[in-house]
């Protein structure tokens, strides 16, 4: 495949800065959609927005974007009102879960079928780098300019916790593991949560002395080991990587489906 | 399976910001930035058409073809 | 099969005509006093093969019913005064990508929690103005379950033609009062199905180019036209544009498309007029007890009118210039601070004849509290 069959190619070269993680992943989702032999026609694509949401402009599906925060809850109604289609809802770490929060708890409960897929470059980057709900304790942002106070969140467990049937973690530095990822978590039928760490060399990488985008990616490949490693074992500081949740419950839409049976309705 | 064979690198100059990130990952280090901050091919002979560089290209810039392609 | 009458609620209404409209799909969250709507809903929509579902919040059920209407369904979701004000952001965004769908909001009174259970009409300019940023609405309201039903249904019509969010501005005492309904039969009231495009898969197809009478077919989602949608101004394929060109050609659709055809959209009904020498303006549960003054004043001899109004936006300026015309007094009355009152005066050549007789204590206007407002009026001798 070619990702170029999956793009509009009149809009590249793309708004995003020199080294932006978001390039990537766009990259991978589509050589992972493409792996799948889906017609472009099954699938939606829904987002927020901020610099990560500007991702379904450049995608030749049919594309949805929308208000910050606010994806998940559009592609819940294109999804339930027709499941047939593949919703995937790329999002960045504000929009899923400070602005988006209530909603992304709500979607994983419901288990409806879609793919979330987290950006997390640990900034508001479209706004010029004020602090996420992902920067964490002592990173420096323009509204954190004494170091922020702020605790994380840890995105897995928040999407375990909340019900969410697929979670994982990778990062734009693991691209062969991340596009596989993404193949297993479009084929969940259920929902799923991909956490992507994601660089921000512009604002988050600068400010905070990270080093250019290669340096922020190499500290993914340091700081990060695959789930229940050897490594993770001798030093618990490394964050996981991998599939941390994969279970078979009750999807929403199929279960609505039941009711209409129930109502004696006919879908 | 032989390791497939490079036929063509491609870098699409329009779309190539130059960040580097296709340089620093070069198993090879079969590229590097030129004077205007584009990545350009500086020993092509090197290639192994692995296809990191391809894939890490946030800008959708690069294209590998390999021999056992169809075109 | 002969007409069906029924004694229910309003909200109760609404659900049947909403899906005698075609509804496919709702999405809500429960608040008083419109839960009634999201009840029946459960219940009934499965039975006719649509979806219901009850989201998180408001923000939420509208942005889910957006959703839902791109897939080509057509799509409801109700709710009251807080939950309308939470739902501001998105019905822009249906306003701005022009998608078909209807928001009935059953007023309570505000600002805030406000007063749950009881009447108000305070939502009116919300309705107008709640969203950021120059648009067109439209709004309609009903005072009795008939027209609650005609009104429900007109609102979907007027949604698809226009391509465009609905208001269905009804109130408390509308929404939990039992009367009777007559249920139109299948056919009755014409309905305006989805228009779709004749492009073919293949070839370019403008998701935002209006034909020449202004309409947009569209493509569902899913269907063999990929195209954007957004929130921001865009060109005819649906992307992003900055261009000043596009911006301004963009709102001045978007508000044309309404405000043109202020004339076919306004709903009214006219009592007494012909020879009206002091007319009544009201809506909603207001026009109950306006009506119930006007029958008994022309027992009397006393040649006083009626104009209920169903649109309340886009505001029916000529009608009220023509009804009004040459009127010694214009008496509006509503449940608020004299939010159409603003209006009509507006619209009228000697706004000096247009007085307010409103109740805004959770408390429903009834006739004698009109005729004191009447009584006030004369005793000034205007």
């Amino acid at each position: 495949m070619s990702v170029k069959d999956y793009i509009r190619e009149r809009f590249f070269p793309h708004i995003w800065c020199a080294g932006c993680g978001h390039g990537i992943v766009l990259n991978n989702l589509l050589r992972a959609v493409g792996g799948l032999g889906m017609s472009k026609n099954e699938i939606v694509m829904v987002s927020g927005i901020g610099c990560s949401s500007r991702i379904s402009g450049y995608v030749d599906f049919h594309t949805l974007h929308t208000l910050h925060g606010r994806a998940l809850a559009f592609a819940t109604g294109v999804k339930l009102s027709k499941p047939e289609l593949n919703v995937i809802v790329p999002m960045g770490d504000g929009d899923a879960l400070a602005i988006g929060g209530n909603h992304f708890i709500h979607a994983a409960r419901r288990n409806i079928a879609m793919t979330a897929i987290v950006m997390n470059n640990r900034i508001y980057g479209m706004t010029g780098g004020q602090y996420s709900p992902l920067s964490g304790p002592g990173k420096l942002a323009t509204t954190a300019p004494y170091r922020n106070i702020d605790q994380d969140f840890d995105i897995v467990k928040l999407a375990k916790a909340a019900g969410a049937t697929f979670v994982a973690r990778t990062t734009t530095y693991h691209i062969q593991q991340m596009a596989d990822i993404l193949r297993q978590a479009i084929l969940h039928d259920g929902f799923s949560v991909v956490e992507i760490l994601s660089q921000c060399p512009t604002y988050f990488g600068r400010r905070n002395k990270l080093g250019n985008a290669a340096d922020m990616m190499k500290f993914f490949k340091d700081n990060t080991t695959p789930i229940g490693s050897k490594a993770k074992k001798e030093n618990p500081e490394l964050t996981e990587r991998g599939i941390f949740v994969q279970n078979d419950l009750p999807e929403y839409c199929a279960e609505y489906d039941k009711i209409i049976k129930k109502a004696g309705g006919s879908c | 399976m032989a390791r497939p064979k490079l036929k063509e690198h491609h870098i699409n100059r329009e779309w190539c910001k130059g960040c580097g990130i296709c340089v620093e990952f070069c198993p090879k280090k079969v590229l590097e930035l030129d004077r205007y901050d584009k990545a350009v091919i500086a020993v092509l002979e090197k290639c192994i058409a692995c296809r990191l560089c391809e894939l890490r290209c946030p800008d959708l810039a690069i294209t590998i073809e390999t021999q056992d392609q169809i075109p | 099969m002969g007409s069906q009458v029924k004694f229910i609620q309003g909200n109760e209404v609404c659900v049947e005509a909403a899906l005698y409209a075609g509804l496919d799909f709702f999405a809500g969250y429960p608040i008083t006093p419109s839960t009634e709507i999201a009840e029946h809903l459960a219940y009934r929509l499965p039975q006719a093969g649509g979806k219901f579902i009850q989201m998180e919040d408001e923000i939420a059920s509208m942005c889910a019913i957006i959703g839902a209407s791109l897939t080509g369904q057509k799509v409801l979701t109700a709710t009251s005064g807080p939950g309308f004000s939470l739902m501001q952001e998105a019905l822009g965004y249906a306003v701005m990508a022009e998608i078909p769908c209807v928001i009935v909001n059953v007023q309570r009174g505000g600002p805030s929690t406000g007063i749950p259970t009881h009447i108000s009409q305070g939502d009116v300019n919300q309705a107008r103005w709640g969203t950021h940023g120059d648009h067109a609405i439209i709004a309609l309201t009903a005072s009795n379950h008939q027209d609650v039903f005609a009104m429900t249904v007109e609102a979907f019509n007027m949604a698809e033609t226009y391509r465009t969010p609905v208001v269905l501005l009804f109130d408390e005492v509308v929404g939990h009062m039992r009367e009777k309904l007559i249920l139109p039969q299948t056919n009755e009231i014409p309905l305006v199905k989805r228009l779709k495009t004749s492009v073919d898969g293949g070839v370019d197809y403008h998701p935002y180019l209006a034909r020449e009478d202004g309409r947009l077919p569209m493509s569902d989602f899913g269907g063999v036209h990929r195209y954007n949608v957004t929130g921001l101004y865009h060109d005819m394929w649906g992307f992003p544009s900055d261009n000043p060109k596009i911006v301004h050609g963009l709102l001045r659709h978007l508000v044309d498309k309404i405000e043109s055809n202020a004339d076919t959209i306004a709903r009214y009904k006219e009592h007494y007029l012909e020879d009206a020498k002091k007319v009544l303006i009201s809506y909603g549960a207001s026009a109950r007890s306006a009506l119930h003054v006007v029958n008994t004043l022309r027992q009397k001899g006393q040649k006083y009118g009626l104009l209920e109004l169903q649109t309340l936006w886009p505001f029916p300026h000529q009608v009220i210039r023509d009804r009004c015309n040459g009127a010694e007094h214009i008496i509006v009355v509503e449940m608020n601070l004299g939010q159409i009152c603003r209006e009509v005066k507006n619209a009228v050549d000697h706004p000096d004849r247009v007085f307010l007789a409103n109740r805004v204590d959770g408390v429903f206007i009834n006739p004698s509290d009109i005729r004191q407002t009447l009584r006030l009026i004369q005793g000034r001798g205007v």
